[in-house]
């Protein structure tokens, strides 16, 4: 699989994706408004690394993941996978390259056939590859079982005989059973307790280094992204704001919004409640934006500028990419102290 | 002026409380020896994975524990020295709201979709006391207001369903603070919202905490919170208290192996690059919790014993308590059973 994932080269890039979803109304189902669930989103991920896509709830993670797996069909923008352009691809053309992009969900229950017993289920992914060789499958089943930190003997049984951590084992067995070379990670610890979260998050690592597997990790909490990304795109209502080395964006974080979410980190490591920052309210709906910067009614620094035209995604330092022409003129400020 | 005793006043003090749940087969040992106290003006966490007791807990505090199946098999739940397990339904009702309120993970199914909120913010009001409509109608606006939801006058006319999440949250302690109770319990009010808005709702607790002199108890299944709110915490793990201590010494000096392990197993930016610890198996159900101490199957520090007796509370001073013989100094003679 990973001839294409060797190190350093680029295994997916996205450019100004955009995906507008229809509201209709009345009788006639005329379309009245459209959702922006995601305006401009580009990245890179490199083969055998991790990129973080973090963001509030509605923002348009899962969209972008859709978007990437091709359920959705892009009203805009690029995706170049391996070096080649798949945005436009059908179907059929699609075929050959189904196999190297999986997921895994938040909720691994809802995603897995309740009358299949999890050697079915996987054995699909394996079908799809191409093993149908009976003896053969048996043996990749039993591989891929154990890769996941499971035993054959549970072949035979069915999802809701799993804990929730086990079923989230399955659900990485099923997608790595056709061998990809990049998983979307939607939230797949989020529902877990803490002791399972680390079992989990243990061994997606373990995988990425015995399979140079590349990931998109999509989360709301920073403290797993920190752990776990050496990229972070920050998005928020489509758009995303910040792109940046992990390190660096923790660090030296430039966009009024990722200093919004940094400092609402609970960790154990800021001392108090005031520090958390609280500004602003919820975001407000995503149906009619106002002009300019999405970010512009919570931005403690916003001006009359930012209302006016859209904001460029601007270089700010080696790989750092800041939606926000006046942070990235001017520098970080001491937005929060 | 009041006096100085009274700020260390026990309000709530829980004791050795057990509540089982009964089926055909299983008797689920829900919680089993519970003993905490709740201060006056003090914030108490109790954290611990799903299904180790929190919920149920904080039910038989209200009086809420279905029975049957539920059953409260032994234990004293004193308010002000009032025994609360000794009230009828009707006493209970009358406590409930007035002297301590709770707020629930899930205000979707706690708010009555077919209410407006005014109806039941001014319910929460009248069922306590007597006053007249326009009195309502005003204490309900100034509540709204006390949470921070912006032109209250106008969201008391809402359905729940208008509300966002976060502002959902915010009117379910708008209804909790109807009656000034003492006391909150708060359960999980935070895990189903975004890290941005439940910033916003730690910080409110907190401010209206302060300022009415409340006394908060906060469940929560997130270390990462309890570090931020707590005064003083109580680590639960399969229907016991694993731990207890002020805040300080349950992050810097963990006494309990389970404290110690949740620790080590929480991802963050700090840890990149080492391994997380992960605690092996998974939480026990408690209908079939292991002998001796619960803990002892994924215990890394287990010996012999730990499988065959129940272990004492280990006292370190300063209200630092711990449930394991093994790692205190002269634990041999803590043992029990
Ligand atoms: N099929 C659809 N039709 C209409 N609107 C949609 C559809 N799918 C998503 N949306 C809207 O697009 C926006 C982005 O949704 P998306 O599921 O991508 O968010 P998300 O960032 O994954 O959020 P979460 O963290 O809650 O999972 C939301 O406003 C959502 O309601
Ligand atoms: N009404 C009930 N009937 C039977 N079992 C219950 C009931 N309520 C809770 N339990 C069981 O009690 C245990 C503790 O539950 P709970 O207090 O809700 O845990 P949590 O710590 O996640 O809040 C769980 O195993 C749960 O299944
Ligand atoms: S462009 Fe303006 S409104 Fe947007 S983040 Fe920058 S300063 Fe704030
Ligand atoms: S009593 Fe034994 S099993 Fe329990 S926490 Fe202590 S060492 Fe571990
Ligand atoms: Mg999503
Ligand atoms: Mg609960």
């Amino acid at each position: 699989m990973n001839e294409i994932n060797s190190r350093n080269s680029t295994i997916l890039q996205v450019e100004d994706l955009k995906k507008y979803f229809p509201i209709r109304r009345g009788f006639f189902q005329r379309v009245t408004s459209w959702v922006r669930a995601v305006e401009k989103v580009s990245f890179i991920i490199k083969g055998g690394k991790t990129l973080g896509l973090v963001g509030e709830s509605g923002c348009g993670k899962t969209t972008v993941a859709r978007l990437i797996l091709k359920l959705l069909e892009a009203d805009g923008g690029k995706i170049i996978f391996a070096g080649q352009d798949i945005t436009d691809l059908s179907e059929a053309e699609m075929k050959p390259l189904r196999k190297e992009i999986q997921i895994i969900f938040q909720d691994p229950y809802g995603s897995l056939n309740p009358r299949m017993t999890i050697g079915q289920a996987i054995a699909e992914g394996l079908k799809a590859a191409g093993i149908d060789n009976r003896s053969e499958t048996q043996q990749r089943l039993e591989k891929l079982l154990k890769m996941v930190g499971m035993s054959p003997a549970g072949i035979d049984r069915f999802p809701h005989e799993f804990s929730g951590g086990q079923r989230q084992r399955i659900g990485i067995a099923r997608a790595l059973s056709v061998e990809p070379s990049l998983i979307i990670c939607d939230e797949p610890v989020s529902a877990l307790d803490v002791s399972i979260q680390a079992q989990i998050i243990n061994l997606l690592k373990d995988l990425q280094e015995q399979l140079n597997l590349s990931y998109l990790f999509i989360s709301h909490d920073l403290n797993v992204v920190g752990y776990l990304c050496d990229r972070v795109a920050v998005m928020y209502k489509g758009h995303i704001m910040e792109y940046s080395p992990a390190d660096e964006l923790f660090d030296n974080p430039v966009h009024p919004y990722t200093h919004l979410l940094l400092s609402a980190i609970p960790d154990s490591e800021r001392s108090d409640i005031s520090d958390m920052n609280t500004l602003g309210d919820e975001p407000a709906n995503t149906l009619n934006p106002p002009a300019g910067c999405s970010f512009q009614d919570r931005c403690p620094i916003s001006e009359d500028r930012c209302a006016q035209s859209e904001i460029n995604f601007e270089k700010v330092g080696e790989d750092h990419l800041v939606r926000c022409w006046k942070t990235a003129k001017h520098g970080s400020y001491q937005f929060f102290s | 002026m009041v006096m100085k005793i009274s700020d260390n006043e026990k309000l709530l003090s829980v004791q050795d409380l057990k509540v089982y749940f009964r089926s055909e087969d299983e008797v689920a040992r829900a919680v089993d020896g519970v003993s905490f106290d709740v201060r006056r003006e003090e914030t108490v966490c109790l954290v611990g994975e799903s299904g180790c007791g929190k919920t149920v807990t904080a039910l038989s505090i209200m009086g809420l524990v279905p029975i049957p199946p539920g059953e409260i098999a032994d234990g004293r739940v004193l308010f002000r020295d009032q025994n609360l397990l000794d009230f009828n339904d009707t006493e209970m009702q009358q406590f409930r709201g007035n002297q301590i309120a709770m707020v629930f993970q899930e205000p979707q199914t706690s708010l009555n979709p077919v209410f407006t909120i005014g109806d039941q913010i001014g319910e929460a009001i009248s069922t306590h006391e007597d006053i007249p409509e326009s009195e309502i109608t005003r204490r309900s606006e100034q509540l709204l207001k006390d949470v921070g939801i912006a032109s209250p006058a106008e969201r008391l006319g809402d359905y729940p369903h208008q509300l966002s999440g976060g502002q959902r949250q915010r009117a379910m302690i708008a209804m909790a603070l109807a009656c000034s109770p003492d006391l909150i319990i708060a359960d999980e009010p935070t895990t189903a919202l975004d890290v941005t808005v439940q910033a916003q709702i730690l910080r409110l607790l907190d401010s209206i905490q302060k300022l009415r002199s409340m006394s908060v108890l906060y469940i929560t299944h997130d270390l990462g919170v309890v570090s931020k709110i707590a005064d003083r915490v109580c680590v639960m793990y399969a229907g016991i208290i694993a731990e207890q201590g002020n805040r300080q010494e349950i992050f810097k000096n963990p006494k309990h192996p389970y404290t110690q392990a949740l620790l080590a197993s929480l991802p963050n930016r700090e840890k990149r690059g080492q391994r997380l610890y992960s605690i092996p198996g998974t939480v026990p159900n408690p209908a079939y919790k292991p002998s001796g101490c619960p803990f002892h199957p994924r215990c890394q520090h287990a010996i012999q014993t730990c499988a065959e007796r129940y272990p004492g509370m280990c006292d370190y001073g300063d209200g630092h308590h711990a449930r394991c013989p093994v790692l205190f100094d002269g634990g041999k003679d803590t043992w029990c059973k």
